[in-house]
């Protein structure tokens, strides 16, 4: 369904934009319908800048991003099919307004036609989709909800169009423990549902619970990525490795992440493309190939 | 007992009445321990870390009392408490971003602080904390903006224990950043106890995994009360209030998977605090709530350093 093929990214920064950076080299995976893909990074990664070129918010330098095989145009009728949700739910709305003026400005662009009495029904069950209370949720300042809320809100407006893909950047990481899990079992029933997932995160755990596949991101090039099983339950490269012994754990103390050993990626941070180490598990990691190390 | 808390009531003023953020809390900090404490938000940890080191505006004393090292701490007096910060009571923001000033810089910064506390700036010493957290020495000779998130948290907490504080308080201070800099960070602040740099600690985080890693005792809050306080192994390992076991079977953990184990949050949300319900507060979420419940129940030892509130327990 939606395809990024050698996708590359490329700032200005620099007083007078002398400078290049590149946040995204050559990122190439795809999302499935009814599927939920992880994208794993830390600060820097280039995961966000994947996000907002899927969303068409920045366009791209290099490579191509398509949705059922036609290019990404933003506009009217690609919002219908892919939408956005992202970390800070509070800064989402305007304070000024109630809530569920989100649902009438969808309602205002993209069905101007549907009676008001049909268009409440279909308000009111898209939010009792996201498991809330329509009578607690409609007619509220964003102030008088809590940030879960606020949250579901955000599916349940992307939901009333004709969705297909859903990119959630960071959404849990305001929430509480207790609602978060709320907003991420919530997500897994729209993918049951046939909706692709992006969902960018630096929490491996929370990018383990849900996914079928995860792609691992480092400086804004693809690490190791496959299927979430493979890809942690036998971790390859040594910055996956590093990652993951980092991740705090009940129940277990922290261990320390294995020796660093002079290799190419700690050498440089660039290893070579990806390569597939098994079934649905590839790893752009020179010691697949005979690493000097 | 480094730190001794009594019965520590916190408010809020507000237009609508008082929110009674910390609601009767006692619980001890014993020499060298780290206290992980965790809880919702709204639950009152962040109050009570503020209250022992400045309330703002809002807040006011209402009534207990905090002893540190067998000293009353005049929490509720602001001038007075100026004697005790930084010297007896460190923090650790939880944004050191907005922490440091900007337009100096950080070996500057640090100088025009100590002398503001009328203490002679020690070289040598700075360089040695330095060391302990392991940031270079040429980062005195930098801005803010030149360091990382990491580094300008590690930076914080270097100056918030320069004059060997005998509590040191951190506040979420791990939340903003990736998870091989947050192990950097919190390695680095249980080096601080270890090295005897600061007496005790209270670290606050909604990550109740973090917190398992570095505390020593664990310290779970809910609606401005103590839910349940035991040794960190000991409460992950066989909780006994119904708070607790919800909030820990709700975190992910690396492994889990939604078509495996499907996990749940807690239903409902916590309850306002302009006018706390009586009895049990914790009662219209829990599993178990009985008739019981509607008195309020006592903080019980019901295993050695391990207390809970609650009457099934």
């Amino acid at each position: 369904m939606l395809k990024l093929d050698n996708v590359t990214k490329v700032y200005r920064v620099g007083a007078f934009g002398g400078k290049t950076l590149t946040a995204v080299g050559d990122v190439s995976f795809d999302v499935r319908p009814g599927e939920v893909v992880s994208l794993i990074g830390e600060s820097g990664s280039g995961k966000s800048t994947i996000g907002k070129m899927i969303l068409g918010l920045t366009p791209v330098t290099g490579g191509s991003i398509t949705l059922d095989g036609a290019p990404v145009r933003p506009g009217k009728e690609y919002y219908r099919h892919v939408q956005g949700v992202f970390q800070d739910p509070f800064s989402s709305y305007n304070p000024v307004f109630k809530a569920d003026r989100v649902f009438q400005m969808i309602r205002q662009a993209y069905y101007p036609e549907v009676r008001e009495t049909d268009w409440a029904e279909r308000v009111h069950a898209t939010i009792r989709d996201v498991r809330l209370d329509p009578d607690q949720v409609l007619g509220r300042y964003p102030h008088q909800l809590s940030g879960g809320q606020l949250q579901r809100l955000l599916i349940a407006r992307a939901l009333l169009l004709d969705l297909k893909l859903l990119v959630a950047d960071e959404i849990t990481s305001m929430l509480d423990a207790s609602t978060r899990i709320d907003v991420l079992n919530l997500l897994a029933e729209l993918k049951e549902r046939g909706l692709g997932v992006l969902y960018v995160t630096h929490d491996l755990s929370l990018g383990t619970y849900l996914a079928e596949r995860t792609v691992v991101l480092r400086h804004g090039k693809v690490v190791e990525m496959g299927l979430t099983d493979k890809v942690f339950g036998n971790p390859l490269h040594p910055y996956t490795r590093q990652l993951l012994a980092a991740v705090p754990r009940l129940h277990a103390p922290w261990e320390d992440a294995e020796p660093v050993t002079d290799c190419l990626y700690h050498r440089g941070g660039a290893s070579g493309g990806l390569s597939e180490a098994e079934e649905g598990h590839f790893v752009a990691c020179a010691r697949l190939d005979g690493c000097p190390e | 007992m480094s730190l001794r808390v009594n019965d520590l009531k916190v408010y809020y003023k507000t237009l609508k009445g008082e929110v009674k953020a910390l609601d009767g809390v006692s619980f001890e900090v014993g020499d060298g321990e780290i206290l992980g404490l965790a809880g919702e938000s709204g639950c009152g940890k962040t109050t009570l870390a503020k209250s022992l080191i400045r309330m703002d505006g809002r807040m006011r004393h209402t009534g207990g009392t905090v002893e540190l090292d067998g000293e009353e701490l005049p929490i509720g007096d602001d001038r007075r408490m100026n004697a005790f910060r930084f010297h007896r009571v460190s923090l650790v923001p939880q944004y050191s971003m907005s922490a440091l000033n900007p337009t100096r810089k950080i070996g500057k910064m640090v100088t025009e602080l100590l002398r503001s506390r009328g203490v002679t700036p020690d070289a040598g010493k700075l360089r040695g904390r330095l060391d302990a957290v392991g940031l270079p020495h040429e980062v005195l000779d930098r801005y803010p903006i030149e360091l990382s998130g990491g580094m300008k948290q590690r930076m914080v907490m270097v100056v918030s224990t320069l004059l060997d504080p005998s509590l040191l308080i951190a506040d979420e201070i791990t939340s903003a950043l990736d998870v091989s800099t947050q192990k950097a960070v919190a390695g680095a602040l249980a080096g601080f106890r270890d090295d005897g740099l600061v007496k005790s600690m209270i670290f606050v985080t909604h990550d109740l995994s973090l917190t398992y890693q570095i505390a020593d005792t664990i310290m779970i809050m809910y609606a401005g009360r103590l839910a349940e306080k035991a040794p960190a192994k000991e409460i992950i390992e066989a909780p006994r209030h119904p708070y607790t076991r919800l909030l820990i079977n709700s975190l992910p953990e690396v492994g889990v998977r939604y078509a495996e184990r499907k996990l749940a949050g807690i239903a409902g949300s916590p309850p306002s605090l302009l006018n706390p319900p009586k009895g049990c507060r914790f009662r219209d979420r829990c599993p178990l709530a009985f008739g019981q419940c509607e008195q309020e129940p006592p903080v019980v030892e019901v295993a050695p350093n391990h207390s809970v509130a609650c009457w099934k327990a």
